[in-house]
């Protein structure tokens, strides 16, 4: 007899004990009910534009099909590296200094694990995207996070970076406009934050993916920051701005060395993005001011909406100056904020994420989409409101 | 376009309140200028956007291209109001190309609109020739498509 004892004793440690995503533990539940309005969702409720969906449909019928090289279309690389040196002030190199990936999500890990050896440390800002802690550990990699505060409007500074940096920090993180609170990096903080990055010498990778969606004030990539491009991984994609979650295409721009690097991983474990999805995304790029002009006025909108009506219901919430997400707080009423998501789901079936999905120091605030049609929005406000009323009753 | 008429295009019902705060101005100055869009006739109208195959009314509409000669004075403009004012026609466009005008005019059956078509309208002074086209089916229209679209497909909770 050998001792086998359980499949789970084979999962390597560091795998095994990356807890499940309290996003996960949350759809399981709200799955099982129906005529839930879901403020819950991290991705647009706009169709893909329909030239962008028009053109795959011709790409697949032409033979689209196949591999391509594994930096990905070079015609689409040029697309990019003109769309980013017009939007993001910075130069790549299209042969040399964008690979094309299969989401930010890809990007984000190859990037980690052509970087990390075991035991470097990942300085990133909490409540942050879910993923972040997760890849890095897979990555060997020891993350180390700062805590921003409502109270500042989940503002990033240097002096709370210099309080947390230590020797073995390679890499900072950043995600601005961020998932999930929606708070920007004002150009002043991007301005120290570069100088915190070149003095401790430190390799910056930083997820752009909401950049288009900024609605208060410009949005400045460290990228672009004098001597900034030299030590930055910069990370951008299609899921948000255009629409295409479920094309999965992203892309990394980088330093040529950084680049190659990152091609290394991504050959042996992706060899390339999915070729119908490059086409779509060349198409993408054609007109890109008028597709995003178009859904960007729309949540404006929806995200004044949303927090006028946060403000007539008493619930302190910090105004989300991009992306798609604002994160109120919800302490006042004395529970959790997973007991406050499960409780509003019971009642009045409206979903919203718990806080604490998006790091510990999320737990008092839930995370809430606007991607979501402004009737929706209206319905799911008005049932939100009730049931903060009964609350409030209650604790009197 | 101002985003407030933006928003109006899209849903007239919408409350000046909700309005207000999804633009961030005060209520007052969203029913204000909603007022002064009346007063000075940007605004025409609210109208519902109906499905109307969906009602099965007997009522065709045909849309009819029209030549015209434009007169020495005011071009176009006096013959097309004098063909706007019919009631049976919903919609008249000057037009560039082949022809002038373009009409949607509708009616009880066929054989209404064709007499329309031959006793008022190509009699008229200054109609030169018509061409009538049945409308089938609508699948769009004000922007807005005509059968309900699918479900929301997406995960009801992701990152
Ligand atoms: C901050 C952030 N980064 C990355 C991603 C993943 O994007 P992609 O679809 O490009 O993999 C998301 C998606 O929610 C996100 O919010």
């Amino acid at each position: 007899m050998n001792d086998f004892k359980s499949p789970r004793d084979f999962i390597a440690d560091h795998v095994r004990d990356i807890p499940r995503s309290g996003i996960r533990d949350f759809f399981d539940i709200v799955s099982t009910r129906k005529d839930v309005i879901s403020l819950g969702i991290g991705e647009p409720d706009f169709d893909t534009p329909w030239h962008v969906r028009e053109s795959t449909v011709f790409a697949l019928e032409r033979g689209a099909t196949h591999y391509t090289s594994n930096m990905g279309l070079l015609e689409l690389r040029r697309a990019l590296s003109k769309y980013v040196r017009k939007t993001f002030n910075v130069s790549y190199d299209a042969e040399k200094e964008i690979l094309i990936t299969v989401g930010v999500s890809e990007a984000l890990d190859i990037a980690l694990r052509a970087l990390l050896n075991p035991g470097d440390e990942v300085l990133y800002h909490e409540p942050c995207y879910v993923s972040y802690r997760a890849d890095v550990i897979f990555a060997h990699g020891i993350p180390l996070t700062v805590n921003t505060r409502m109270e500042d409007g989940f503002r990033l500074t240097r002096a709370m970076l210099e309080e947390k940096i230590t020797p073995r920090t390679k890499l900072l993180l950043l995600n601005f406009p961020n998932n999930p609170t929606g708070a920007i990096l004002p150009e002043a903080d991007v301005r120290e934050i570069a100088e915190f990055a070149k003095k401790h010498n430190l390799i910056v990778i930083t997820d752009e993916i909401y950049a288009e969606m900024t609605y208060d004030g410009r949005h400045v990539s460290i990228a672009s920051m004098p001597g900034m491009k030299e030590r930055t991984i910069f990370l951008h994609g299609f899921s948000k701005a255009w629409a295409m979650t479920g094309f999965r295409l992203g892309y990394a721009c980088a330093p040529a060395e950084f680049t190659e690097a990152m091609m290394k991983v991504h050959q042996y474990t992706m060899l390339c993005a999915p070729t119908p999805s490059q086409k779509a995304a060349v198409e993408a790029l054609t007109n890109p001011e008028r597709d995003i002009r178009l859904m960007t006025a729309e949540y404006e909108k929806r995200r004044n909406l949303l927090v006028s009506a946060f403000e007539g219901m008493g619930i302190p919430c910090s105004r989300p100056a991009g992306a798609f997400y604002a994160f109120p707080c919800i302490r006042q009423f004395g529970i959790g904020s997973k007991d406050f998501a499960l409780r509003l789901l019971d009642e009045e079936n409206v979903a919203v994420v718990p806080g604490s999905a998006f790091g510990e120091c999320g737990e008092g605030f839930v995370r809430c989409a606007y991607a979501t049609s402004m009737d929706n929005l209206k319905e799911a406000l008005a049932r939100i409101s009730r049931f903060v009323g009964k609350l409030k009753a209650k604790s009197k | 376009m101002d985003e407030l008429l933006k928003i109006l295009n899209r849903n007239a019902l919408e409350t000046p309140e909700n309005i207000a705060k999804m633009l961030n101005v005060p209520v007052s100055e969203v029913k204000n200028r909603i007022a002064e869009y009346e007063r000075s006739g940007i605004i025409r109208g609210y109208q519902a956007i109906l499905n109307e195959d969906q009602l099965e009314l007997d009522r065709v509409t045909a849309v009819i291209e029209v030549k015209v000669t434009p007169e020495r004075e005011g071009g176009f403009n006096r013959v097309s109001m004098r063909i706007s004012r019919f009631p049976e026609v919903q919609s008249v466009y000057l037009m560039s190309g082949a022809y002038d005008l373009l009409l949607f005019v509708s009616g009880k059956d066929l054989k209404e609109v064709a007499l329309f078509v031959s006793e008022k309208l190509a009699t008229l002074d200054g109609v030169l020739s018509t061409s009538t086209h049945f409308m089938l089916k609508t699948y769009k229209q004000h922007g807005v498509l005509m059968e309900k679209e699918t479900e929301d497909e997406r995960l009801q909770v992701s990152p």
